[in-house]
């Protein structure tokens, strides 16, 4: 093993970074601008069951020191992604990709994954627990821990690969929420996803984003991710992945501290579409000044 | 797309709130007119993204509007001083579409694009008319160096202070074969309307890249969803479909 690889659920990866979904497309616009092959691997943008537009414009505001997005996982849906986006991502990156699944009701997300996880390219799948169930009032399924262990348990009946649960933070006991997605079967817990936020235009005293909230990334939220990554690490016996305004090499190690087997960064690529490249370039002299060896060994390693 | 650091050349105050920046520094991915670049402010989380008004091999040459506490910040800078920006941004217009006799109709802070667009055009031999809109007297810039390339220039003011009183669609030359035009949506949706002949039209939206990676600035079309950073900002007259 080289001293910046890491053990993802059984799949050794060059380095622990890994752009985070909606961030990265499937990888191809980045391609363009560097070898994306340099990466541990990426989560390729949110695919649901259906193709959707997602919400209204505007979908962005700026905020100090990161951003809110209302996107609204706009996709092409399951099918298009497999015929369309995986054939184009495959002639510019020749790693396993991280398929990202969001949906509405539990179905959906099975017969996502279901068709995702037959795809030689994905690697592992992630589960976007932070969508509203519409059958469940439209609650989050990522605010209790009952239906976010009832997604991973359909997803898991239909799968082989790693399935790794990306949980939201807008909720009161996080740990709850990844202890009963683990007993569920998850192979992996990635957090956090974007913290609830609201920008107000003074002039127009309207909200700036179209759909009033949105989701808040960038450094601002970094103390946040961290925090919630030691709590989740100390908590449960499966790997954990730390996400949530790394911007740097040495977000990185700290990241990896707290308790991150591996490191998606997100907001970053939409500022310096290089920014992964960047810190996995950085990250050796960073380990020399903090006399770090192997990435491996610091996992966890405050205690 | 390319990631480079510019150096300021010139800064100045055109009207009241608007600003013409020059800016020293790999051009070479500018490779159509109505393309934009997207500039990084210290201490500001996203990069602003402005329409290039004109580019040779060395510099590229931006007019922004003061809105907020980016253009302000940029307002503040002066000669020498750098700047982080993506340059070669954006589809940018066609020009091979415009006929013997295109109109340029542009609208405020819409009009800077259409310069680099006239002088590409009138390099080609074509017979370029161009209405300048603003709302007053004071707000108008550039007429002067669109005159200098040599096309037909009509201003139109809100108030009639200067020029022909009313919008850029009180002003259409007689007989022209194809409209470009880039303004406040408003301006879009009137040309749209009134145009009697196809065109391209430039959009903005508020972006979070500018490269097409975050799905920020999406828009329904004709021809399907497209990004406005990334698939646009220009769009064909026949691709549109407005929302409301």
């Amino acid at each position: 093993m080289g001293r910046l690889s890491v053990n993802l659920c059984g799949i050794e990866i060059d380095n622990p970074i890994i752009p985070a979904s909606g961030t990265f497309g499937f990888g191809y616009e980045f391609a363009e601008l560097y070898d994306i092959n340099c990466l541990g691997t990426f989560s390729f943008k949110g695919t649901t069951k259906d193709a959707r537009f997602g919400n209204p414009t505007p979908r962005i505001a700026e905020c100090t020191a990161g951003m809110i997005n209302a996107v609204g996982l706009q996709n092409p849906g399951v099918e298009k992604v497999i015929s369309e986006e995986l054939p184009k991502l495959s002639k510019c990156f020749n790693k396993k990709v991280m398929a990202n699944i969001s949906g509405f009701a539990v179905p959906d997300y099975a017969y996502t994954c279901e068709l995702l996880d037959k795809q030689e390219q994905v690697g592992w799948l992630e589960v976007n627990v932070s969508c509203p169930n519409v059958h469940g009032g439209g609650m989050s399924f990522g605010t209790s821990p009952e239906a976010a262990a009832e997604v991973v348990r359909a997803v898991k009946a239909v799968t082989t690969k790693p399935v790794i649960v990306k949980l939201s933070p807008n909720v009161t006991d996080i740990v709850a929420i990844a202890k009963a997605c683990e007993e569920a079967g998850a192979d992996a817990i990635s957090l956090i996803n974007t913290m609830l936020g609201m920008r107000i235009d003074l002039k127009t005293r309207k909200p700036v984003i179209a759909n009033k909230m949105g989701g808040f990334s960038g450094p601002a939220i970094f103390p946040v991710a961290v925090r919630m990554v030691y709590q989740v690490s100390h908590a449960v016996n499966i790997p954990v992945i730390g996400m949530g305004g790394v911007s740097c090499a040495e977000d990185v190690i700290e990241m990896m501290l707290a308790g991150a087997t591996a490191v998606e960064v997100g907001a970053a690529n939409l500022i310096n579409p290089y920014a992964c490249r960047d810190i996995i370039d950085d990250l050796p002299r960073v380990m020399a000044k903090y006399g770090i060896d192997s990435l491996s060994d610091i996992i966890g390693g405050v205690k | 797309m390319k990631q480079g650091v510019f150096k300021i050349s010139l800064n100045e105050k055109l009207t009241d709130n608007v600003y013409k920046m020059v800016l020293v520094g790999d051009t070479s991915d500018i490779t159509a007119c109505g393309q934009f670049i997207n500039i990084k402010l210290d201490g500001l989380y996203l990069r602003r993204p402005i329409s290039v008004c004109d580019c040779d091999e060395t510099s590229v040459t931006i007019i922004y509007k003061v809105v907020g506490i980016g253009t302000e910040q940029m307002s503040e800078m002066t000669v020498g001083d750098t700047l982080d920006v993506l340059t070669g941004l954006g589809n940018g217009y066609d020009l091979s579409l415009s006929g013997d006799k295109p109109v340029l109709l542009g609208g405020g802070v819409g009009v800077p694009p259409l310069y680099m667009l006239a002088k590409e055009l009138k390099k080609q031999g074509k017979d370029v008319s161009v209405v300048l809109g603003f709302n007053t007297a004071d707000e108008v810039f550039y007429e002067d160096e669109f005159k200098a390339l040599g096309c037909k220039v009509t201003v139109t003011t809100v108030d009639g202070s200067y020029g022909v009183k009313g919008f850029v669609t009180n002003a259409y030359p007689e007989n022209y074969t194809y409209f470009y035009t880039c303004g406040p949506e408003p301006m879009l949706k009137s040309v749209y309307k009134t145009a009697t002949t196809s065109g391209q039209m430039s959009f903005e939206e508020r972006m979070g890249c500018g490269f097409g990676a975050c799905m920020g600035c999406s828009c329904k079309t004709i021809a399907g969803y497209k990004r406005i950073c990334k698939d646009g900002p220009v769009m064909l007259k026949e691709e549109i479909l407005w929302e409301d």
